[in-house]
């Protein structure tokens, strides 16, 4: 690209806000009532870590990672490739990365020896970043002023897959070479699509784009002290 | 919210008063376009195109969305009712071609239609193969124009161009270029290739193209395609504060973005403006702009001075 220094992100902003929120309406009526069922699921798996149950167990981190690459085999399948690429060719470009990232969390579950992490601070905010991407993150419609068909839920939907993926990671290392290796590469993808949704959202105005800046934000913070 | 609609909701009572009455009389242009749109020439050939045609950058990229899709018929059933011809697209619009495509078809391909397409890939060798899907997409037997995207591989897709023009496969060729980028590697091929027409942003703010480009469209008889004539839709936004100035009324103007038009259309090397929208209202206002007088190069001197003083 040449004069590169010239372009904005508003360069490529190829499709008006509008199309793009009613993409999200398609995607609840293609997948209703279906899309409810990973959401669902991720909130019986939350309240099971949360209340301990679960603690330090690897089973359900597994669990977890089984269930994440499934979400993002979902994004994949029902937004990516048939809503977003016909109006975002960058789409096209970005679908190796989703299924880079299940391959990562199907190996993550295989490969075993997750242990729950020791910080109290990190475990807090990774269940404080997945209750906000499964409860709260598709309530935005309804601070836009948008209706709540359009809501973006986890599994269907990459903003608050990406933001749970990353609560998910926090929770847990994996006590093996190769685990710890897979685990660093498994924050490329959900930290990627933050960083492009973000920008893709804050051109269009909306103040959505901060959830998602500051939840990997926030995940990487938390982070820092014990490593990715 | 497009441009034109703030303008109607801002100002005084006196020019809400007056959107309101535009946009009623906008409404009845289907009847008023009997009246034709002007034309300008296209020097390589003498053919006549009005001088507000139809772009397709955001506009048109509504996906899956029939809703939208729906919509965008509409604008092209409105755009040919006005007189329009030249609509433009590009590779790089996403789903721009196939939502043009479905509208024409759906129109039963107007004959007035003048398709202006683009090629956009770095590969040389995709290029026909392009060509041909974006031709697939429109459902025309052969495009009237084929430009070189933002000049990119132009050392390579342009040969191809003028291969399909001297084999009768294609009208006329191009190139583009969009916000001020690369002007003087534009007025290179515009100095040295023997293309129709040239393709470049100009507007009431970005006027860098009168110094050189403009000039040399003239003296090289090359056709010029005004894209972003309103800074996709940023410079009404900022314009729709204010009143319109006195001198509006001199030639016709009754909103902000007909100003914008016929400053750009206004000046003599322009062949032609694509303005894009997905609104039928907004698409009669626009090519209500191809009516009427234009301004003349004072008042277009006093046009640009007004508004940048804003």
């Amino acid at each position: 690209m040449s004069e590169w220094w010239t372009y904005t992100p508003a360069d490529f902003l190829m499709f008006a806000p509008r199309i793009y929120w009613r993409l999200f309406d398609a995607l609840n009526r293609q997948t209703w009532p279906a899309a409810l069922l990973a959401p669902a699921a991720g909130v019986a798996w939350l309240l099971w870590v949360a209340r301990g149950v679960a603690r330090p167990g690897a089973a359900a981190a597994r669990l977890a990672a089984v269930g994440l690459a499934l979400a993002w085999t979902a994004s994949g399948l029902l937004f990516l490739r048939p809503l977003l690429a016909p109006i975002h060719w960058l789409a096209e470009w970005i679908a190796p990365v989703f299924v880079l990232q299940v391959l990562l969390l199907t190996a993550l579950a295989a490969t075993g020896g997750l242990q729950a992490t020791a910080s109290t601070r990190r475990r807090r905010t990774g269940l404080g970043l997945l209750g906000y991407a499964l409860l709260l993150h598709p309530l935005w419609p309804l601070l836009d002023g948008r209706p709540l068909t359009q809501a973006e839920t986890f599994g269907p939907a990459p903003d608050p897959t990406a933001l749970a993926t990353l609560g998910v990671l926090l929770l847990w290392h994996s006590g093996t070479p190769v685990g710890r290796l897979l685990g660093r590469f498994a924050w490329g993808p959900p930290l990627a699509w933050c960083a492009l949704s973000a920008a893709t959202l804050w051109t269009m105005g909306s103040a959505q784009g901060w959830a998602l800046a500051g939840g990997a934000a926030l995940a990487l913070a938390a982070a820092r002290r014990h490593g990715l | 919210m497009h441009p034109n609609r703030i303008m109607q909701d801002a100002g005084s009572p006196r020019l809400r008063r007056r959107a309101l009455i535009g946009a009623a009389l906008a409404g009845l242009l289907p009847a008023a376009g009997a009246v034709p749109p002007l034309t300008r020439r296209i020097p390589s050939s003498g053919e006549a195109l009005p001088i507000v045609g139809l772009g397709s950058w955001i506009t048109f990229n509504v996906g899956q969305d029939l809703q939208a899709r729906a919509q965008c018929v509409e604008v092209v059933r409105a755009f040919f009712g006005a007189g329009g011809r030249m609509i433009d697209s590009s590779p790089m619009y996403g789903s721009s071609q196939p939502t043009i495509g479905f509208a024409l078809a759906q129109l039963g391909m107007p004959k007035a239609l003048f398709s202006a397409e683009k090629v956009w890939t770095g590969d040389a060798a995709r290029g026909a193969l392009q060509i041909e899907a974006s031709r697939a997409y429109w459902g025309v037997p052969r495009f009237d124009l084929l430009q070189v995207h933002n000049l990119l591989a132009w050392e390579q897709q342009l040969p191809l161009l003028l291969q399909m023009k001297a084999e009768g496969r294609l009208r006329y060729v191009g190139i583009t270029t969009s916000e001020g980028r690369r002007h003087a590697e534009i007025e290179q091929v515009m100095r040295t290739r023997p293309i129709d027409f040239v393709q470049l942003s100009y507007n009431l703010l970005d006027r860098e193209a009168e110094q050189r480009l403009l000039p040399l469209a003239q003296e090289r008889g090359i056709a010029v395609i005004v894209n972003r004539p309103f800074r996709e839709g940023a410079l009404l936004r900022q314009l729709a504060r204010h009143p319109l100035p006195g001198w509006a009324a001199e030639i016709d103007c009754r909103y902000w973005a007909q100003v914008a038009l016929k400053f750009a259309i206004g000046h003599p090397a322009v062949t032609c403006a694509i303005p894009a929208t997905s609104q039928v209202a907004h698409l009669q206002q626009n090519m209500a702009a191809a009516r009427g007088p234009l301004p003349d190069a004072a008042l277009r001197q006093r046009m640009a001075r007004d508004v940048a003083a804003l």
